[in-house]
C-alpha cells in the first residue's frame, strides 16, 4: 500500500462554460485542453461504467458525488474498450484506490487514455448552474501556461454543439462480432450497435441469446443474414434527429414483424420510426436513482438513466402509427418524460433508460425477459 | 391507490425511557409518524412512558398515555380507546416486543386491533435468528448472493459447548435473540469467556436463545436502509459504511454515508440482496435496516441481521439524506404507495426514488466510560455509547473532523502538537477498539506508522487510512508554513480543520486565526441537503457548512432567532434539552419569528427539517456558531441567539458569543456567571438572606482538609463547572479525601474543587421557575424520593411534593424569587434545595432550562420551555397569562389538592457495562449522575404513580413472593415499618443475620440467608447471590454500607441486574415501593390520558 504525496496534482486547471461562468481547480487525469457538452451525473457508484459508456462520447461529465476513484479501475467493469467522456469533473479524487479487484488508479487510467479532467471545484455550484441554464458547451484547460479567459471562452464557443450531432458511427463497432449465449442457446438476436454497452449483450447472453452485434451502418440484409429471432437497437450518443439510417432500418424490421427491443437511443429511434418527434431535455437525466413507472403494471422501478434527448409522445392516449397502435409504456415520475414505448399490434418495445444497469440498479432487468417472451411468442 | 378508509384510529407505541441502544431517535420517528397520521385525519392514541419526548406533547396525539409500556398497561389503553390499528414499528424493540406479546396473548384479536406496518410473521422472520437464516438462504437461491455467517443456535449451555466444536473453535460471536441494541452479545476467545457471555445471553433473551457464529472480525461493515410499499415497490434510502470494521457495534462505530469503498457491482449485490430480504421477510409496508459484512479479500457478502422497523440507523439515514423514513413509513402503513407521496424537499418529485448525496456524512459515537470507571472500555458487539454526533461536509475529511469536534469532548479533535509517543506502542493500542482509538491511530501516523501498519493493526479500509494521512499531511503543511495564507487556510478548512486546531498547530490564539481567516475572506458557504444532488431545486432550508464556492442561504425579511441545541446526548445532557429547544422553536415561530436551529445530534426532533424554519446541521463550537450567525446576519435581521435551553453546551458559549458581538437573548452571560461562580452566587444568596450548606473551595489537599475539618464530615466534593455531577463524591473521612484530591487530575487555581457540607438525611427539592424581571412563575416543585446526596438526575421525584406543606412551598417561592432576581434571570431557572431539620438550604441554581422541564411541563400541563423562549424575547409572564400560554391564575406551586401526582424515575444503564473481568458494575446511586433516561408515572395517588414509574422503568413491582432485605446500620430503623408492610402484603422476608435480628426484635419474622462471603452451607444452603441467580428472589432491598463492607452488596446488586430483579438501594425507595405495592394490590390500576389529566387540572384551576 502506498500513499501518494501531496503536491502532485497541483497543476492549475480552469473550466469555462459557454455562458462565461468559470471555475478554477486543479488538473486531473491528462493535462491539456478538451471540449464537449457539460452534463452532470448523479450516481454515487459506477464511475468506471460511466466513463466507458459510449453514450458519453463528446460529453464532459460532472460527477455530483464528491469522492471519485475510491475503488480504482479493474478489468471487469468496463462497458467498452475505452473511456469515452471528453472531459471529467470531480471534486475530491481518490489518492489511493482500495478494492480487491482494483488493478490501477482512476487517475492513471485517465492520464493513460488522455482524458483531460479537473478536480477541486464546486461541483454542486456547477450542477446547479447547469440545472438552471441547461446543458451547454464547456472547455477544460489545464497546465502551467493557460490562455487568458477570453481566449478560452472563444474556444469553447467554437466547439460543436450536441444538437444535430450524428455520433453513432464514431463509437460503434466497425466489424460485426458475436457474443455467445451462456448455457444453452435459445435465440439469435441481431443487435445494432449505436454505441452499445458491454453489459447489454451480456444480459441477453445470460438468457440463452446469441447476440450478433452489428455496426451502426448495417443494412436490412445484414440484420436478416444472421437469421434473427429478434432485433435490438442499442444506446448511443448524439441527436436522434440525425439518425436517419437506423430509423429506416428499424422501419424495415417493424414491417417484417420481427420482435424488436430498443434501449435509450434505440427508444428514440423507435419513436421516430413511429412518427413521433424527439427533443432535447434542458439538462437530461443522468443517474442511477430515477423512478420510472411501468404503466402496464403500475409498479415503480429505480433505474439507470443517461439521456439528453427524449421522445415526444402523448401520455394520455394510445396513438395510431404506421405500425399500428402504440402507447407510452413507461414514464419518469420526476418529470413525466416518456421512458418507454410499445406497439400493441406488433412485437416491438423500447425503453429510454438502461435495464442492463451498468452502473445502476437491476430493477428493470425484467425487460430482457419481456424481449425473450416476445421472441417465444413469435415462435409459437 | 390512496389511503385506506377502514382505519379511523391508530395506536402508536413509543420506545419508553432513553437507554443505551434505544434513544431519542425514536422520539424523532414517533413524532413524525404521529403528526402524519393526525394530518391524515386519523385519531392517534399514543403510549410512551417517557415524558421528555416531543411525541408525548398533548398536541401531537389525540390521546396521549404516559403509562408503562407493558402488555398489561397497553391492554388497558386498548380496552379504553378501542383503536382500529396498532403501528408497532416506530418505537424500537420495546414497541415491537410489546406488540408481539399483545398478539401472542390474544389481546389484539379480542379487541379487533389490526397490526399495521409489519405483520407478526415478518417480525418473527426478521428477528428470530433461525428463521432469518432460512430467509437468507432463500435469498441466496434467488439472487446468487448473500449468506449467513456459519452459526449454531443454542438453548442451553450444553448446546453452546457443542456449538463451538461445530464451528471449529474460538473465537466465536455470541448473540442473544430478541434483545435490543445487541444487549448481551460479545466475542468469546475461550471457554471461560464463552460461558460467561452465553450464560448471560441465555438469561437476557426472552426466548432463552443465543446464537454462536463464526468470527468475521475485521471485515468491512455496511448497512442499507430500505422502504417497501404495499405494491411491492422498494427503494434503498441510504447506504452506510462503518469506518470501524466488523467487531464493533454499529452504534459504537464511526459511520459514513454514503458507502465510500464499493464499486457499483458490489453495491448492487448488496442492494439486490437487501431488496430480496425485505420481500422474503414480508415487511408489507415501511422501513427496514439490513447489515452486511463484506470480506475485503474477495467480496464475500454475509448478511448479519435485519430490523423490520425504524431504527437508530434509519433516523441517521433520514438526517443524512433528507428522506424522512418514519414519516414515509407512517404514510405507507395507512395505505399510500411510494409514488403517491411527494418528496418534501423538492415537492415536485415523488418519494419512490433513491436519494443521492453530493456530500459526505459522518457519525461519531459519544461514550460515557468516565461515569463507569470500573467498566471495560473495549468496544464490542454490545452497544455502549450514549449518544452520537453527525456532521456533513463536501468531502470525508471535512465531515469527519466536524463530527469529531461535534462530540464536544476534550481530546475528541485530532491534535498535532507534542510528542506523539512510541509508534509500536500506539499501533498496539490501536488494535483494541475503544473510545478514542482514532486518536491513537492519528498519533501512530504522526509517529511514523505506514498505511500498511495502520491497516494491519486496525483493518480500517485503506481508503479511510489514506484520508487520515491526508489530514496529517495538511497539519504538517500548517506547521511548516511561515504564515497563514489564503490558500493554506482554504485547504485546511476544506479538510475540516477548526480554527482551534490551526491555532494549536501554528502556535497562535484561536481568535487570531479567526481574524486572519476573516481578513483573508476565507469563510464557509452553506449548502443544502436536498436528496437529489442538486438535480432539482430544494424547497427546504436544511444546511451544512463547507469551504466551497457558492452559498445557498436565501435572504429573508422576518427577524430570525437562532436556537442553539444541546449536541450529542450524554449522561446529564439528553433529550430533555432537545425538548426545550424544539418548544422554543415552535413558540417563537408562532410569535412571528423565523426560527433557526443549530444542532449536530441526528437522533433528535430538533434536527428534523420540519421543526424550525431553517436547520443548520453543524457542530456547536464557538467557531461554527459564529459563522452561522454571520451567514444569517447576511441573510436578514437576527433578533438574537437563545442559549439557555440546550443545556451546558450553548450556555458555555454564551459569554464568548457576546464578546464577539452576538446578541444573546434571555438570561445574560453575566447572570449565568452569577449563578455558576461560587463567590458570585454566594453574594446573591447572602443578599437574599438564604442559607447554603457550609462550603469552601480548595486547590490542594491541605486546603480541602482544612475546610472539611471546619465544616465536618461527610463532605460533598466536586470539580467546579460540571454537569451531571461529574466527579462528584460524598467523602466520609480524611483518607478518602486525600485520595480524591490525588485522583482529580484537573484541579488548578482556575478550576478548584468545591467542598460542601453534606446534608445527611435531608429532603432534596427541585424547583423549575420562570422569571421575567418582575414576576415569578413557579413551574413546579419536585420532592425527591431519595435523600440528598444522590444526584437529582438519578433520583426519583414526585410532583406535587408529597410531604411538603403550604409553608414549605411559600418558603421555596420566596427563595426562588430572591435568587432569580438576584441572578438576573430572564426565562427559566432551576434551583435545588435541601430541607434538613427545618432549614431550607440552597444547593445550586442553574439559570437555564433543566432536565426536569419536560416532566414539570407534562405534570402541570403548562409549556414552560415555550414560555421561557417568549420571555427571552421580551414577553412578560402577565402577557403570557393573558395570551393563554400560561394559566390565567396560579402556578405550579398552587396546584389543587386533588391534582394528579406525577412520579419521575431514572433509568440506569448498569446491564450494559462489565469490568475487564466480565463482572457487572456496581449499581449504587451516588452524587454523580449515571442514568440515561427517565419515565413518568401519573395517577391520582402517590402509590399508584410510583408503581407505574417502576413498571415503566424496570418492570412491574412484585405484589407477592420473596423479598430480601439487607441494609446498612443507619437505615435499620427506617426499614422496620416498610418491612412490616411487606409481610402484611404476604411477602416472605429473607435477610442476612444482622438485619434478621433487628426485624425479629421488632416482631417481624425473616428467614436468615447466607451471605456470599459465607459460601454455600453444609447442607447445600444457597447464598443470597445464588438464590438471586436461581430466580428465587422477587424483590431486593440493599442499601450500601457507607464506605466499608460494600463487596457483599456489590455481588447482590449485580446479580439483581443480571436477573432483572427489582433492587432498591435506599430505604426511601423501599417506603415508596411499599406504597406502590399497596396500590397495586388494592383494586385495579387505571389509565388516563394526559389530555384527560389536563382537562381535570384546568377545570380545577378555574
Amino acid at each position: 500500500m502506498t500513499t501518494s504525496t501531496r503536491g502532485a496534482h497541483r497543476t492549475p486547471a480552469v473550466l469555462v462554460l459557454e455562458d462565461g461562468r468559470t471555475f478554477r481547480g486543479r488538473a486531473y487525469g491528462a493535462v491539456g485542453a478538451t471540449f464537449g457538452e457539460a452534463v452532470f451525473s448523479t450516481g454515487m457508484t459506477g464511475y468506471q461504467e460511466t466513463l466507458t459508456d459510449p453514450s458519453y462520447h463528446r460529453q464532459v461529465v460532472v460527477m455530483t458525488a464528491p469522492h471519485v476513484g475510491n475503488t480504482g479501475i479493474n478489468d471487469e467493469d468496463m462497458e467498452s474498450k475505452k473511456i469515452w467522456v471528453s472531459g471529467y469533473v470531480v471534486r475530491d479524487p481518490a489518492r489511493v484506490p482500495s478494492n480487491w479487484r482494483s488493478t490501477r488508479s482512476l487517475d492513471e487510467e485517465l492520464a493513460a487514455q488522455g482524458v483531460v479532467g479537473i478536480s477541486g471545484i464546486d461541483t454542486r455550484a456547477l450542477t446547479r448552474h447547469l440545472r438552471e441554464r441547461g446543458a451547454m458547451r464547456v472547455g477544460i484547460f489545464s497546465g502551467n501556461a493557460l490562455p487568458d479567459e477570453g481566449t478560452m471562452l472563444a474556444e469553447v464557443r467554437q466547439a460543436p454543439e450536441m444538437s444535430g450531432a450524428d455520433l453513432s458511427a464514431e463509437v460503434a463497432t466497425t466489424e460485426a462480432y458475436v457474443v455467445p449465449a451462456i448455457g444453452e442457446k435459445k435465440f439469435t438476436v441481431a443487435a445494432v450497435d449505436l454505441g452499445i454497452k458491454g453489459m447489454t449483450p451480456h444480459r441477453m447472453a445470460e438468457r440463452g441469446i446469441e447476440v450478433h452485434v452489428l455496426p451502426a451502418t448495417a443494412g436490412v440484409e445484414d440484420v436478416y443474414a444472421v437469421n434473427p429471432d429478434g432485433v435490438f437497437f442499442s444506446n448511443g450518443p448524439g441527436d436522434p434527429a440525425t439518425a436517419d439510417h437506423p430509423v429506416a432500418l428499424m422501419r424495415a424490421v417493424l414491417e417484417r414483424g420481427t420482435p424488436l427491443f430498443g434501449i435509450c437511443f434505440g427508444n428514440q429511434i423507435l419513436g421516430r420510426a413511429l412518427g413521433f418527434g424527439t427533443f432535447k431535455l434542458k439538462y437530461g437525466h443522468r443517474g442511477i436513482n430515477q423512478p420510472v413507472q411501468d404503466r402496464t403494471t403500475g409498479k415503480v422501478e429505480v433505474t439507470a438513466h443517461n439521456h439528453g434527448f427524449a421522445v415526444d409522445a402523448p401520455l394520455d392516449r394510445v396513438s395510431d402509427t404506421p405500425f399500428g397502435r402504440a402507447e407510452v409504456s413507461h414514464v419518469c415520475l420526476n418529470d413525466n418524460v416518456v421512458e418507454g414505448l410499445q406497439l400493441l399490434d406488433r412485437p416491438a418495445f423500447s425503453v429510454q433508460y438502461h435495464p442492463e444497469a451498468a452502473a445502476g440498479p437491476h430493477d428493470a432487468a425484467y425487460l430482457f425477459d419481456r424481449f425473450v417472451n416476445l421472441m417465444e411468442g413469435q415462435r409459437a | 391507490m390512496p389511503k385506506r378508509t377502514d382505519i379511523q384510529s391508530v395506536l402508536v407505541i413509543g420506545s419508553g425511557p432513553i437507554v443505551i441502544g434505544q434513544a431519542a431517535e425514536f422520539d424523532y420517528s414517533g413524532t413524525q409518524a404521529c403528526r402524519v397520521l393526525k394530518a391524515e385525519g386519523l385519531s392517534v392514541v399514543l403510549v410512551n412512558s417517557n415524558p421528555a419526548t416531543i411525541m408525548t406533547d398533548p398536541e401531537i396525539a389525540d390521546a396521549t398515555y404516559v403509562e408503562p409500556i407493558t402488555p398489561e398497561f397497553v391492554e388497558k389503553i386498548i380496552a379504553k380507546e378501542r383503536p382500529d390499528a396498532l403501528l408497532p414499528t416506530l418505537g424500537g424493540q420495546t414497541a415491537l416486543n410489546t406488540a408481539i406479546s399483545l398478539h401472542g396473548n390474544g389481546v389484539l384479536e379480542k379487541y379487533g386491533v389490526e397490526l399495521i406496518g409489519a405483520n407478526v410473521e415478518a417480525i418473527n422472520k426478521g428477528e428470530d435468528r433461525d428463521l432469518f437464516k432460512e430467509v437468507v438462504e432463500e435469498v441466496r437461491k434467488k439472487t446468487g448472493h448473500g449468506e449467513s455467517a456459519r452459526s449454531y443456535i443454542c438453548h442451553s449451555m450444553d448446546d453452546v459447548m457443542k456449538g463451538v466444536e461445530e464451528l471449529g473453535g474460538y473465537p466465536v460471536v455470541v448473540r442473544p435473540s430478541f434483545t435490543m441494541g445487541g444487549a448481551g452479545s460479545g466475542f468469546a476467545h475461550d471457554e471461560e469467556e464463552l460461558r460467561r457471555i452465553a450464560g448471560q445471553g441465555l438469561t437476557l433473551s426472552p426466548t432463552t436463545e443465543v446464537l454462536l457464529e463464526e468470527s468475521i472480525l475485521g471485515w468491512k461493515e455496511y448497512e442499507l436502509e430500505l422502504m417497501r410499499d404495499k405494491n411491492d415497490n422498494v427503494v434503498v434510502v441510504c447506504s452506510i459504511e462503518n469506518f470501524d470494521p466488523m467487531g464493533v457495534h454499529t452504534g459504537d462505530s464511526i459511520t459514513v454515508a454514503p458507502a465510500m469503498t464499493l464499486t457499483d457491482r458490489e453495491y448492487q449485490v448488496l442492494r439486490d440482496v437487501g431488496i430480496a430480504i425485505i420481500r422474503e421477510v414480508g415487511v408489507d409496508t415501511g422501513g427496514c435496516n439490513i447489515q452486511f459484512a463484506v470480506n475485503p479479500e474477495d467480496g464475500r457478502v454475509i448478511v448479519i441481521e435485519m430490523n423490520p422497523r425504524v431504527s437508530r440507523s434509519s433516523a441517521l439515514a433520514s438526517k443524512a439524506t433528507g428522506f424522512p423514513i418514519a414519516k414515509i413509513a407512517a404514510k405507507l402503513a395507512v395505505g399510500y404507495t411510494l409514488d403517491e407521496i411527494p418528496n418534501d424537499i423538492t415537492q415536485e418529485t415523488p418519494a419512490s426514488f433513491e436519494p443521492t448525496l453530493d456530500y459526505v456524512v459522518v457519525k461519531a459515537p459519544r461514550f460515557a466510560f468516565e461515569k463507569f470507571p470500573s467498566a471495560d472500555s473495549t468496544l464490542t458487539t454490545t452497544m455502549k455509547s450514549v449518544g452520537e454526533a453527525m456532521a456533513i461536509g463536501r468531502n470525508f475529511t471535512e465531515a469527519f473532523q466536524k463530527a469529531l469536534r461535534s462530540l464536544e469532548r476534550k481530546g475528541s479533535q485530532f491534535t498535532f502538537v507534542g510528542e506523539p509517543g512510541d509508534k509500536d506502542a500506539l499501533l498496539r493500542e490501536a488494535v483494541r477498539p475503544t473510545d478514542g482509538r482514532i486518536n491513537a491511530v492519528m498519533q501512530a501516523i504522526r509517529a511514523g506508522a505506514t498505511p500498511q501498519e495502520v491497516f494491519d493493526a486496525t483493518k480500517i479500509d485503506p481508503w479511510f487510512v489514506d484520508q487520515l494521512f491526508l489530514i496529517k499531511e495538511i497539519a504538517d503543511e500548517i506547521a511548516g508554513a511561515r504564515e497563514l495564507t489564503s490558500d493554506l487556510l482554504t485547504e485546511a478548512k476544506r479538510h475540516g480543520f477548526s480554527d482551534q486546531q490551526i491555532a494549536e498547530i501554528s502556535g497562535l490564539g484561536e481568535d487570531v486565526v479567526r481574524q486572519v481567516r476573516h481578513a483573508l475572506g476565507v469563510r464557509p458557504v452553506y449548502k443544502t441537503v436536498d436528496t437529489c444532488a442538486a438535480e432539482f431545486a430544494a424547497r427546504t432550508p436544511y444546511f451544512y457548512s463547507s469551504y466551497d464556492e457558492e452559498n445557498e442561504v436565501a435572504p429573508r425579511e422576518k427577524p430570525a432567532v437562532i436556537i442553539l441545541g444541546s449536541g450529542p446526548n450524554r449522561i446529564g445532557q439528553g433529550i430533555e434539552f432537545d425538548y426545550s429547544c424544539v418548544h422554543a422553536s415552535f413558540a417563537l415561530s408562532d410569535a412571528g419569528y423565523e426560527t433557526v436551529m443549530v444542532n449536530c445530534n441526528p437522533e433528535t426532533v430538533s434536527t428534523d427539517y420540519d421543526t424550525s424554519d431553517r436547520l443548520y446541521f453543524e457542530p456547536l463550537t464557538l467557531e461554527d456558531v459564529l459563522e452561522i450567525v454571520h451567514a444569517e446576519q447576511q441573510a436578514g435581521p437576527v433578533a438574537g441567539v437563545v442559549v439557555q435551553l440546550g443545556g451546558q453546551t450553548p450556555l458555555g458559549l454564551s459569554q464568548a458569543l457576546k464578546d464577539n458581538g452576538v446578541p444573546i437573548v434571555g438570561t445574560s452571560p453575566e447572570a449565568i456567571h452569577a449563578a455558576e461562580d461560587r463567590g458570585a452566587f454566594g453574594r446573591v444568596l447572602a443578599e437574599a438572606g438564604l442559607p447554603a450548606p457550609k462550603h469552601g473551595t480548595a486547590t490542594t489537599f491541605g486546603e480541602a482538609k482544612a475546610i472539611a475539618d471546619e465544616i465536618g464530615y461527610p463532605v460533598l466534593v466536586r470539580p467546579s463547572y460540571v454537569l451531571g455531577g461529574r466527579g462528584m463524591e460524598i467523602v466520609y473521612d480524611e483518607t478518602r479525601l486525600e485520595a480524591y484530591i490525588a485522583e482529580s487530575t484537573e484541579i488548578s487555581p482556575s478550576r478548584p474543587v468545591l467542598v460542601d457540607r453534606f446534608l445527611d438525611d435531608a429532603i432534596e427539592i427541585d424547583v423549575d421557575a420562570l422569571y421575567d424581571g418582575e414576576e415569578l412563575y413557579l413551574g413546579g416543585v419536585m420532592e425527591h424520593i431519595e435523600e440528598a446526596g444522590i444526584h437529582s438526575g438519578d433520583s426519583a421525584c414526585a410532583l406535587p411534593p408529597i410531604t411538603l406543606g403550604g409553608f414549605d412551598i411559600k418558603r421555596l417561592r420566596t427563595s426562588t424569587e430572591g435568587i432569580a432576581k438576584g441572578v438576573g434571570v430572564r426565562g427559566l431557572i432551576n434551583i435545588q434545595f435541601a430541607l434538613a431539620g427545618d432549614i431550607l438550604y440552597v444547593l445550586e441554581a442553574n439559570p437555564r432550562a433543566s432536565r426536569t422541564v419536560p416532566f414539570t411541563s407534562k405534570a402541570t400541563a403548562v409549556p414552560l420551555a415555550k414560555a421561557a423562549a417568549r420571555i427571552s424575547l421580551g414577553a412578560t409572564i402577565a402577557e403570557l397569562r393573558a395570551e393563554g400560554l400560561l394559566p390565567a391564575n396560579g402556578d405550579g406551586g398552587t396546584l389543587p389538592l386533588d391534582a394528579p401526582i406525577s412520579v419521575k424515575e431514572a433509568v440506569m444503564p448498569w446491564s450494559r457495562f462489565r469490568d475487564i473481568h466480565g463482572r457487572g458494575v456496581d449499581t449504587v446511586l451516588g452524587p454523580e449522575m449515571r442514568s440515561t433516561g427517565e419515565v413518568m408515572g401519573i395517577d391520582s395517588v402517590f402509590g399508584t404513580a410510583y408503581a407505574k414509574s417502576q413498571a415503566g422503568a424496570y418492570g412491574p413491582l412484585p405484589t407477592k413472593g420473596r423479598a430480601f432485605i439487607s441494609v446498612a446500620n443507619r437505615d435499620k430503623r427506617s426499614m422496620i415499618f416498610p418491612a412490616r408492610e411487606l409481610v402484611a402484603h404476604g411477602f416472605e422476608l429473607l435477610a442476612t443475620s444482622g438485619t434478621a435480628e433487628v426485624l425479629k426484635r421488632n416482631g417481624i419474622n425473616a428467614t436468615v440467608v447466607r451471605k456470599q462471603s459465607e459460601g454455600t452451607g453444609p447442607n447445600g444452603e444457597k447464598t443470597i447471590v445464588q438464590l438471586i441467580h436461581d430466580g428465587e428472589v422477587d424483590l431486593i432491598v440493599n442499601t450500601p454500607y457507607g464506605t466499608g463492607g460494600r463487596l457483599d452488596g456489590y455481588d447482590i446488586r449485580t446479580a439483581a441486574v443480571a436477573r432483572s430483579v427489582p433492587c432498591l438501594t435506599t430505604v426511601q425507595a423501599l417506603a415508596a415501593a411499599v406504597q406502590g405495592i399497596d396500590a397495586l394490590t388494592h383494586g385495579d390500576v387505571g389509565v388516563r390520558s394526559l389530555q384527560e389529566h389536563a382537562e381535570f387540572l384546568t377545570a380545577a384551576r378555574d
